[in-house]
């Protein structure tokens, strides 16, 4: 049993902002940078502590350290309630790993106006700790907007090539998703007749009282295409690929890692359990958006990528096919495979985003073609990216494969020709993740990087970028060896969904 | 002498009812006072006096809240006192206050007399706050001609070509709008004047007699022209298509303090008005109101929304916004008759815009040089770099309107979606969502003028204005009104209580 004085949860949402607050109030730069790291550092402790005492912890509803706060709409429903099952456990505890990546790769990146970008940062480290720790819909919607916005501004001051087009498109198309995925979360406040927004008030409403089916089928289709704007759901995806490549490093890391998964997390969280008949009316088309469109045409689109920070957006789309696909699924493996799949993608699209750019670091291009050799030079980086690269394509020992592999055993019960064609996919990372790896590190190195290498030394890895990078290694590798740290817990909570009678029934 | 004679005319005293607009006619007349009194140093005294006045009668009004007249009639039934009129008298007095915050500004760059200014505003007020208790439809115009009159004059107020334009513009537009009003308030009191017709009265003017004939008569053609008329006239005072014509115009040369007060208190007035006429009066003519309100709140916010796109100049782009800011009240109250928590919701959502817009508004007062008309996005640039807290404070605003969360224009949204759904008006609300989406791109737009501009590697800005340093006061103010922006959007606490109650 968790013996700390105070809610973790809580604790671990409002140490980001208070840091945030106080750099914001005009600490010097000295003071801010070492206060930066107690907000990233101590969301990750916490986040470490739940998942350590998760199992002991006491459970209401199915919610580990439920606490809740009032914020004076109690007479709405509307109320600050934290709580962990075993769907949030996971993607808390990656919000708090990638988030401390983030962050001290950061603190050392030497940013411009370092102040205000890691002041931005660590609201968005808050928003995300907030988005899984929530039990109310609403704060669950509002936190993510919190993280969201700081996206946004990043991308716009920061942002590499074309960041003010970048961050409009951004904005544009996440707010049109957000406002989507709002009315639907509204829709189900009023139909279900609850007159909250918390969860399990809900779930109580609804299991004693199914919606319509005609409701459950329009709020779905609401959900999934403002959430599957956001998790940039093909075609709806083109903001992804532009705003990675935009924006700076660290912003990338949290949004694609983290605040991404929002979207994925909001359907199983809230949309299948509480919509099961909506899930059947949209799975196929669901999920045959998914395998043609994230999977195929994205994977093919990402084979043609000239540069290498667009080709990581453009895989990460496409990996979000995968999760898209375990959600049509809909049965209990499917959906923790999503889970399984959402941690490690985000430790690992993480991973190679701060790569990516430590890549650029030594050869002051994205550009494949103007690259090579880097591995003479960077041993520890090569290695480092090609254990990335791997993990990627989903090879066994990394968390990804089990994540996939789930998925796979689940779709082929939901439909073998579409998992035939997902398991094609795999062929296409393997062909674009391994040539990217090629190119950049291994063969001749070309005229243009022979050139820059002359103007500026070529370091391997300092040690400021190799800490971020190994933590998310092995939290990638703790998971691929010992996938049970995380299933046990999902497993709880998946089992009794209603979401397991839906592939029962199918 | 006979004490009970006094006795009975204290009982039946009733002016207490209405002692803060006394109080503000009276604060008016002391500022003529005090320019007779101090010739040469009423410039400096007279906004302090006004400023003064003013929160001493909000501090008054809030004090004394709940009125001890509360739900009682008043005057003959001239006036009703609700706890919306009182929600509105404080909003009404906030307005005021930060109107002469801004006037304190903007007024300073300009060689004009100054008192005259102080006192309409304060007198419009007064005007404002009655209108919000009328019950009836004389008291009704007549405070409604009050506040339209005042500001005609407040408008071309600076007296350049622009402001002049504006005034005429909005003089021609506000007495058509006007006698649209009158006419329809003359068929409604002669139909419901009829003695043929059931459940006539004498007293066809105040509202409860006039809702009763209404009711007894729920589809008579004369009446519902009158209806359509008296809406149209509203319309016209919250900037609803196709009455909205007038707004770029009116709001670009009008001083700066002015497009405020239009865009806060003025579009605040139509609303209540609505809110007690669309609401309750013509409650059951709602076969007849409810599409003309879904057809204002439709084209406003698309017409707000996409006009506000092409805009350079931001007092046309902020007088834009607001009229989409009054689609998404008008969604609210097309809302009212089946959502009962519609009239919370517009008037949180009053209030945020109110916090929100003159945030803006005074960093748009500081931000302006000597020729008020022209404020364009470009004079934005590198504010961020130049004034850190006026770039802050305007970013916050603006977000605020934009309605992004953690910020109070969200919830104000919020509400007056839920409100929207339990109403079932879900074309409405997918047409709501397009507005807020088109909104981020042009609300966006400015606050990358003021920040993204200023740090990228064109070091060139555009030339702009000299920008006015930030005094205690009006600083202490713009704090106050940022950090209810951020505080009030995660923490509504007692406010949402207070204005939820009936």
């Amino acid at each position: 049993m968790s013996t700390l004085p105070f809610d973790p949860l809580l604790a671990a949402i409002f140490a980001p902002l208070a840091v945030a607050l106080a750099i914001a109030c005009g600490l010097p730069k000295r003071f801010s940078v070492k206060l930066a790291y107690v907000g990233f550092g101590l969301p990750l402790l916490l986040a470490l502590h739940v998942w350590f005492y998760y199992g002991t912890a006491a459970q209401t509803h199915g919610y580990a350290f439920l606490t809740s706060y009032s914020t004076g709409l109690d007479s709405l429903g509307i109320g600050l309630k934290l709580g962990l099952n075993g769907i949030s456990l996971p993607l808390f505890v990656l919000a708090g790993i990638v988030g401390f990546a983030a962050g001290i790769y950061a603190i050392q990146s030497g940013a411009e106006r370092l102040k205000i970008y890691l002041m931005l940062l660590l609201v968005m480290q808050g928003g995300l700790m907030g988005v899984f720790a929530s039990v109310d819909i609403f704060f669950f919607y509002f936190f993510h907007e919190l993280a969201l916005i700081p996206t946004f501004i990043m991308v716009g001051i920061w942002g590499g090539r074309d960041r003010n087009y970048a961050a409009m498109k951004l904005t544009i198309y996440l707010t049109l998703g957000a406002m989507l995925s709002l009315i639907g979360l509204i829709a189900l406040y009023v139909k279900s007749g609850a007159h909250s927004f918390d969860l399990i008030e809900l779930r109580r409403v609804i299991a004693a009282q199914p919606l319509e089916v005609t409701v459950q089928h329009n709020i779905f289709g609401l959900l999934a295409l403002g959430f599957g704007i956001l998790v940039s759901l093909w075609p709806l995806h083109t903001w992804a690929p532009l705003g990675y490549g935009a924006a700076p490093s660290s912003a990338a890391m949290l949004h694609a890692g983290v605040l991404k998964k929002f979207g994925l997390y909001g359907l199983i969280q809230i949309a299948l359990p509480l919509l099961p008949a909506g899930l059947i009316q949209w799975s196929h088309p669901l999920a045959w958006l998914a395998v043609v469109g994230n999977v195929l045409v994205i994977g093919f689109v990402t084979i043609a990528q000239r540069d290498l920070k667009q080709m990581v957006g453009y895989s990460s789309v496409m990996h979000m096919g995968y999760a898209f696909l375990g959600i049509a699924a809909g049965s209990t493996l499917g959906v923790g495979g999503v889970v399984l799949l959402m941690v490690a993608h985000g430790l690992s699209v993480a991973l190679m985003f701060l790569l990516t750019t430590s890549v650029y670091h030594r050869t002051h291009t994205f550009a494949l073609d103007e690259m090579g050799g880097l591995a003479q030079k960077a041993p520890v980086l090569s290695a480092l990216f090609v254990a990335a690269t791997f993990a990627g394509i989903g090879l066994p020992g990394f968390a990804n494969f089990w994540g996939e592999l789930t998925i796979f055993v689940a779709l082929w019960k939901f439909s073998p020709l579409i998992t035939i064609l997902a398991v094609a996919g795999v062929v296409i990372s393997a062909v674009y993740g391994l040539r990217a790896a090629a190119r950049v590190f291994f063969g001749p190195a070309s005229p243009e990087f022979t050139k820059i290498a002359a103007e500026h030394p070529v370091s391997d890895l300092r040690w400021s970028e190799r800490l971020p990078a190994l933590i998310l290694l092995a939290a990638l590798m703790f998971i691929g060896f010992w996938p049970k740290s995380l299933s046990t817990a999902l497993d709880a909570t998946l089992s009794p969904a209603p979401a397991g009678q839906v592939g029962a029934a199918k | 002498m006979d004490i009970s004679v006094l006795q009975t005319l204290a009982s039946r005293n009733l002016w207490g009812a209405i002692t803060p607009e006394i109080l503000l006619g009276g604060l008016a007349l002391v500022l003529l006072v005090i320019e007779l009194l101090f010739p040469k140093e009423h410039g400096r005294i007279v906004p302090v006096a006004a400023l003064v006045g003013l929160v001493t009668i909000l501090g008054g009004v809030l004090f004394n809240a709940p009125s001890a007249y509360l739900n009682q009639e008043t005057f003959n039934g001239l006036l009703l006192h609700t706890h919306g009129g009182q929600v509105m008298r404080v909003f009404f007095l906030l307005a005021a206050i930060m109107v002469c915050l801004i006037a304190r500004v903007s007024l300073a760059k300009q060689s004009l007399p100054r008192v005259e200014f102080y006192h309409i505003v304060l007198v419009v007020t007064a005007a404002m706050m009655l209108l919000a208790q009328s019950n009836h439809l004389v008291l009704f115009f007549v405070a409604l001609e009050t506040v339209t009159i005042g500001l005609y004059i407040l408008v071309s107020y600076y007296r350049t070509s622009l402001t002049l334009e504006a005034g005429l513009k909005y003089l021609v537009m506000g007495a058509l709008s006007s006698s649209l009003m009158l006419f329809g308030i003359v068929l409604l009191y002669g139909v419901a004047g009829n003695p043929a017709l059931p459940a006539h009265t004498a007293q066809s003017m105040h509202y409860g007699q006039l809702a009763a004939f209404l009711a007894a008569n729920p589809h008579n053609f004369l009446a519902s022209i009158g209806i359509v008329l008296v809406l149209a006239g509203v319309a016209f005072k919250i900037g609803a298509f196709p009455f909205q014509i007038w707004v770029p115009d009116v709001y670009q040369g009008a001083p700066t303090p002015v497009t405020a007060f239009l865009a806060v208190s003025s579009k605040a007035v139509g609303f209540t008005a609505l809110l007690a006429l669309a609401g309750t009066v013509f409650a059951s003519y709602a076969w007849l109101v409810a599409p003309v309100l879904t057809f204002f709140a439709a084209t406003t916010l698309l017409f707000g929304n996409f006009a506000a796109l092409t805009q350079h100049n931001v007092k046309r782009l902020i007088g834009l916004s607001g009229v989409s800011h009054a689609g998404f009240l008008l969604l609210g109250v097309a809302a009212v008759s089946r959502a009962p928590m519609a009239v919370g919701a517009i008037y949180f959502y009053l209030f945020a815009y109110l916090l929100a817009s003159f945030a803006v508004f005074g960093v748009m007062a500081h931000v302006a040089g000597a020729n008020d008309a022209d404020q364009e996005l470009d004079h934005y640039a590198g504010l961020a770099k130049d004034r850190p807290f006026l770039a802050l404070v305007l970013a916050l605003g603006l977000g605020s309107l934009a309605g992004i969360p953690p910020l109070v224009g969200f919830m104000g949204k919020l509400f007056i979606f839920i409100a929207a759904f339990q109403a079932g008006l879900y074309g409405l609300l997918a047409i709501a969502v397009i507005g807020v989406v088109v909104s981020i791109y042009y609300y966006f737009g400015w606050i990358k003028a003021a920040f993204f501009e200023t740090w990228g590697k064109s070091a060139d800005a555009p030339a702009h204005p000299e920008r006015t340093p930030v005094d205690f006061v009006t600083g202490f103010a713009l704090s106050a009104l940022a950090l209810a922006v951020v505080v009030l959007g995660f923490y509504q606490g007692p406010l949402g209580a207070w204005l939820s109650a009936r």
